[in-house]
C-alpha cells in the first residue's frame, strides 16, 4: 500500500514552474514588444511622423497576417529559415554553434538544382524526392566535414563552418557561370531552371493563381515533428542532450563523442540543405547568386529565439516569415525602408540573449523570482 | 570582536531555511558549527556575511544591533568567509588574487604590485600561512589555493572568519597543515566558525560545538567532553551505526585481475605504474591513498575511460585491456564515479534520465533507436524507493537534489542492474552522516550477494570499514597489502606517506 502512493507520488509530473514560463514564454514575447517600440524609436530619429510609424505597424500587420495572401506569404518566407533553424537547434542542444547553415544551405539548392533541371521524363513523385534527397545530402556532406574536423583534430566548428559558408558563396559564383549549371545562353550567373516535375507543388493556386505557399511548408511542419521525436524520444536524441549538457558524463556514460559530433552536424546540415532545396524547388525555381536571402543567418536567431526547441523553433520561424514578408508590405505601403525589420529582428536577438535586461525593465513580469533576493 | 545571532529566521518560500537561530562566536574561540547537508549552516552564514537579508532576527556586533544591507557592510564589519569553492582567478598570481578589488594604487591609477607582494609577505609570516606571492594560482595545489583565500579574507582586515566545509578538498596532511593556521588564528585573537559535517574535525579543533538540525540549533556541547555518537545522534535525529555491519566475506573466483598495468595522466606523465591487483567475486577491497597519488588514473583505466600504456586488465580470465568502456560495462562493471556532479550524472537531466545514463541503449528503455519513455519511468520509481532516494517526484532535475541523494541516485543507477564487478571512487566523499551508512549498507548487500567491489577512497575511515583487503597507492604503485583484521593504522598510514619496509 505504502510502496503504491509513494509510486504515484513518485509519477506525478510537477506543474510547469514560474521559473520556466518567464524563460520560454514571457521573455521572447516582452522581446518582440520592446524591439517593436525602439523600432518606433528609430523610424522616428529618421525622420518618420508619429502617424506615419502607426501605419507602418499596421501595413506590417497586414502584410504578414492580414489576408490569406499575407499569410501566405509569410508561411512561404518562414518555411526555409524554420528548417535551417531545426538542424542549428539540433547542433545546441549536442552543445555545438554551427554558423554554417548559410553554406550548407546554398550547396543544398544547387544540388537541388541540378537534380532539378538534369533528369527528364521523370514522374512528379520519383523526381522531387530525388531532388529534395540531393539537397539534403550536399548539405549533410557539407556539414560533416566540420563535424569530422572537430571530433579528429578538435578545429572549432565556428571556425570551420565559417569557412566553409564563405567557400560555399564563391562555390556558387564559379558553378553559376559555368557548364552545366548555368543557364544556356545566358552569360549572367544563373542557373537552368526547375522542371516542373522536380517542383515543390503549390497550395493555394485553386484559390488564386498569384499565392505562392508551397508544399514546403507540409515538409517543415513534417521535419518540426521529426527533429522533436528525435531529440526525446530516441537513444540518439538522449546522447545529442547528454554530450551538449554534460560531455564528461557523456563519456562516462560509454557515448562515443566524436561519432555523436559528424552525425548532429551531418542531420543539421541535411535539414539546411534542405531549406536551400525548399528555396530553388519550391520558391524560385532556378539558383542565383544570394538565393537564399540569408535565411541560413536569420535561422540562427531564430533557433535561439526557440529556445533550441522544435515547437519554439516553429513559432520563431512564422514570426521571422511574418517580419519578412510584412515588412514588403511596410515598405510599399509607408514608406518604411525594409532596412527597419533587420534592426527589429536584430532588437529580438538581442534582448532574447539578455533575459536580465528584460527582468530588470520589467520587473512586474517576472513575480515570484524577481522579488526572492537573487535565489538561494 | 564577539557577534551574537539574536532569532535569525530565514524562509524561501514555504522552506524555512533557519528557524529562530540563536549563536554567538566570540573573539579567541573556535566555534564549529555541525549539521547534515540541508541543515541550514550555509544560509545561516550568508546571513551573517551580509549575503542574505534574515526575514526575523537581529545580528548584533559587540553589543550593538548591526544590520547588512549587501555582502560589503559586512565586509566592513569584519566579516570573511571562506568559501567552499574558491573564487580564485586562475592566471593570477598569489598576491594579484589577494588584491584583486582593493589593489593599491599609486599615482595615475597605477597598480602597486610591490607593494601588494610585500602585503601579503607581512600577512602570511604573521599567520604562519607560507605561500610564495609571486606563484600562479592554477600552478599551486588545493591546500594553497585556500591559504590565498585565507589571506584575501585577512587582507580585508577581518577578525571574524567563517570557513564553509573547509576541509572537504583537502588531503589528510593539508588538513593537519590547516588545523595548525586555524589554531594560530585563534590564537590570534580572531573569531572563527568551522562549518563541517565531520565529526572527528570539530572534535579534534573546535572550542565550542553548536548542532543544526533542519534550520535549528538543537544544542550546544562541549568537545572535551562530546562523543562521536553522542553529535552525529544529535545532527541526524536518531542514533548512528559507525561500525559497518557485516559477516566476514566468502570470496569467490577471481574477478577483475590486472598485470603491471600502467597508465598516463592529463600531462603524459606516468601516473599508475606497474600495478598488479585482483578483486574476487564476494569481497571489498579497498585502495587507500593520499589524493593524487594515481587512483584516479587506475579507475579511469578500469573501467575503459582511460587507455592503459601497458599491462593487462582481465575480467573472469577474458582480457578486456581494450574493450571500451560502454563494453566493460555491459560486461558487468559498474562504476561509481570519483566526481558525481561532472561525470556521474547531468544536472539538467531529470532524474529518470539520469537513472539510465548508461544503460539507456538497451531492453527494456529502448527498443532499436526507439526510447520507452514507460519502461524508464517504471524501473526508475522502483529504483528511487529501493535506494530511498528522497525526490518529490522522479521528473525532477538531478541539479535538484541534495549532494546525498544525488549519490544515492548514482549508487541506485550502478547497483540495481545485474553487475558482477562495482567499482566505486570516493562514494561517500561530501556526503552526510545518514547517506554515507545508507551507501555503505548497499556496498556490503552488493558484496554478500557475490558481487566484487573495489573501493577507491581517500578516506581511511571508509577504507577501513569497508575492506576485507586494503591495498594502498603511493605514486602510482601499490605500496602495501593488508588483510582487515591485521592492519593496524599506523603501518597503512606509513605505507601511505611511503614509508615502506
Amino acid at each position: 500500500m505504502r510502496q503504491e502512493t509513494l509510486s504515484e507520488e513518485a509519477l506525478t509530473r510537477a506543474a510547469v514552474s514560474r521559473f520556466d514560463f518567464e524563460q520560454l514564454a514571457i521573455v521572447p514575447v516582452l522581446a518582440v514588444v520592446v524591439a517593436m517600440i525602439l523600432g518606433g524609436g528609430v523610424m522616428l530619429a529618421t525622420g518618420v511622423t508619429v502617424p506615419m510609424i502607426g501605419q507602418a505597424y499596421l501595413a506590417l500587420f497586414d502584410g504578414s497576417f492580414g489576408s490569406l495572401a499575407a499569410v501566405s506569404e509569410t508561411l512561404t518566407a518562414a518555411a526555409p529559415v524554420t528548417l535551417a533553424a531545426l538542424g542549428i537547434a539540433l547542433g545546441f542542444r549536442a552543445g555545438l554553434f554551427n554558423i554554417g547553415a548559410e553554406g550548407q544551405m546554398i550547396v543544398g539548392g544547387l544540388a537541388a538544382v541540378t537534380a532539378g533541371f538534369s533528369f527528364h521524363g521523370l514522374p512528379l513523385v520519383v523526381h522531387l524526392p530525388l531532388a529534395l534527397l540531393a539537397g539534403m545530402l550536399a548539405g549533410a556532406i557539407w556539414a560533416a566535414v566540420p563535424g569530422w574536423l572537430k571530433a579528429a583534430t578538435g578545429a572549432h566548428e565556428v571556425i570551420t563552418t565559417i569557412m566553409l559558408n564563405l567557400i560555399a558563396v564563391q562555390l556558387t559564383s564559379f558553378l553559376l557561370r559555368n557548364p552545366p549549371l548555368q543557364k544556356p545562353g545566358r552569360h549572367d550567373p544563373i542557373s537552368a531552371s526547375v522542371l516542373p516535375s522536380a517542383q515543390l507543388p503549390k497550395l493555394l493556386t485553386w484559390i488564386d493563381p498569384g499565392l505562392r505557399l508551397n508544399a514546403g511548408i507540409i515538409i517543415t511542419v513534417l521535419m518540426v515533428i521529426l527533429v522533436y521525436w528525435l531529440l526525446f524520444r530516441t537513444t540518439l536524441g538522449f546522447e545529442f542532450r547528454a554530450s551538449g549538457l554534460n560531455p564528461p558524463a557523456a563519456r562516462y556514460a560509454g557515448m562515443r563523442s566524436g561519432l555523436i559530433i559528424v552525425v548532429v552536424m551531418a542531420i543539421a546540415g541535411a535539414l539546411a540543405g534542405l531549406a536551400g532545396a525548399n528555396q530553388v524547388l519550391g520558391v524560385l525555381g532556378r539558383a542565383s547568386p544570394g538565393f537564399t536571402g540569408g535565411a541560413g543567418f536569420n535561422a540562427i536567431a531564430v533557433a535561439l529565439l526557440g529556445r533550441s526547441h522544435p515547437v519554439g523553433v516553429l513559432l520563431a520561424g512564422i514570426l521571422f516569415g511574418a517580419l519578412d514578408a510584412g515588412g514588403r508590405q511596410m515598405q510599399v505601403m509607408a514608406g518604411v525602408r525594409i532596412d527597419l525589420i533587420a534592426i527589429i529582428q536584430s532588437l529580438i536577438i538581442v534582448f532574447v540573449a539578455a533575459p536580465l535586461l528584460m527582468r530588470a525593465a520589467f520587473p512586474w513580469a517576472f513575480g515570484f523570482n524577481a522579488r526572492r533576493q537573487g535565489g538561494r | 570582536m564577539d557577534i551574537e545571532l539574536r532569532g535569525i529566521t530565514k524562509r524561501f518560500g514555504s522552506l524555512v531555511a533557519n528557524d529562530a537561530i540563536n549563536l554567538k562566536i566570540r573573539a579567541g574561540e573556535v566555534l564549529g558549527l555541525l549539521g547534515e547537508n540541508g541543515a541550514g549552516k550555509t544560509t545561516l552564514m550568508n546571513t551573517l556575511s551580509g549575503l542574505y537579508r534574515p526575514d526575523e532576527g537581529t545580528i548584533v556586533i559587540d553589543g550593538k544591533e548591526t544590520r547588512f544591507e549587501g555582502a560589503g557592510d559586512a565586509i566592513r564589519a569584519g566579516i570573511g568567509m571562506v568559501h567552499q569553492q574558491f573564487m580564485l582567478v586562475p592566471v593570477f598570481t598569489v598576491a594579484e588574487n589577494v588584491v584583486l578589488g582593493v589593489e593599491p594604487t599609486g599615482r595615475f591609477d597605477h597598480l602597486d604590485l610591490a607593494k601588494a607582494r610585500q602585503q601579503v609577505k607581512a600577512i602570511s609570516a604573521e599567520h604562519g600561512l607560507d605561500v610564495d606571492p609571486d606563484a600562479v594560482i592554477e600552478e599551486v595545489p588545493v591546500g594553497i589555493q585556500q591559504r590565498v583565500e585565507i589571506i584575501k579574507v585577512l587582507f580585508r582586515s577581518a577578525d571574524v572568519l567563517i570557513f564553509d566545509e573547509p576541509t572537504s578538498v583537502l588531503a589528510p596532511q593539508e588538513v593537519t597543515e590547516f588545523f595548525g593556521i586555524v589554531r594560530s588564528l585563534r590564537d590570534a585573537g580572531k573569531a572563527l566558525v568551522f562549518i563541517t559535517h565531520k565529526l572527528h574535525e570539530v572534535l579534534e579543533v573546535a572550542d565550542r560545538i553548536n548542532v543544526l538540525r533542519a534550520g535549528k540549533v538543537v544544542g550546544e556541547r562541549d568537545p572535551k567532553s562530546a562523543t562521536e555518537a553522542e553529535l552525529a545522534e544529535m545532527m541526524v535525529g536518531r542514533a548512528v551505526r559507525f561500525q559497518v555491519e557485516k559477516v566476514p566475506a566468502h570470496p569467490g573466483r577471481p574477478l577483475l585481475e590486472t598485470s603491471n598495468l600502467a597508465a598516463l595522466d592529463e600531462r603524459e606523465e606516468i601516473a599508475v605504474d606497474g600495478v598488479d591487483l585482483a578483486v574476487r567475486e564476494g569481497e571489498v577491497v579497498g585502495v587507500a591513498g593520499v589524493q593524487g597519488n594515481g587512483q584516479t588514473e587506475l579507475v579511469e583505466a578500469l573501467t575503459g575511460l582511460r587507455p592503459p600504456v601497458r599491462g593487462t586488465v582481465s575480467l573472469l580470465g577474458q582480457d578486456i585491456t581494450r574493450a571500451s568502456a560502454r563494453e566493460r560495462h555491459r560486461l558487468g562493471i559498474a562504476h561509481i564515479p570519483e566526481d558525481r556532479q561532472r561525470a556521474g550524472m547531468i544536472g539538467e537531466f531529470d532524474i529518470a534520465e539520469n537513472m539510465v545514463l548508461d544503460s539507456y541503449y538497451d531492453e527494456p528503455y529502448s527498443h532499436g533507436m526507439i526510447m520507452d519513455w514507460a519502461a524508464v519511468h517504471n524501473v526508475c520509481v522502483k529504483n528511487v524507493i529501493d535506494f530511498d532516494v528522497r525526490t518529490p517526484s522522479i521528473y525532477s532535475l538531478a541539479d535538484h537534489l541534495s549532494g546525498g541523494n544525488q549519490q544515492k541516485l548514482i549508487v541506485a543507477r550502478e547497483l540495481s542492474r545485474d553487475v558482477k564487478l562495482v567499482i566505486a571512487a570516493q562514494p561517500t566523499r561530501g556526503l552526510d552522516v545518514g547517506s554515507i551508512e545508507y551507501i555503505h549498507k548497499r556496498i556490503i548487500a552488493a558484496r554478500d550477494a557475490g558481487v566484487g567491489v573495489l573501493i577507491v577512497s581517500t578516506e581511511l575511515d571508509e577504507i577501513l570499514a569497508l575492506s576485507d583487503r586494503i591495498l594502498v597507492m603511493f605514486r602510482g604503485r601499490i605500496a602495501g597489502a593488508f588483510a582487515a583484521g591485521e592492519a593496524s593504522l599506523s603501518e597503512i598510514g606509513l605505507a601511505m606517506a611511503g614509508a615502506t619496509a
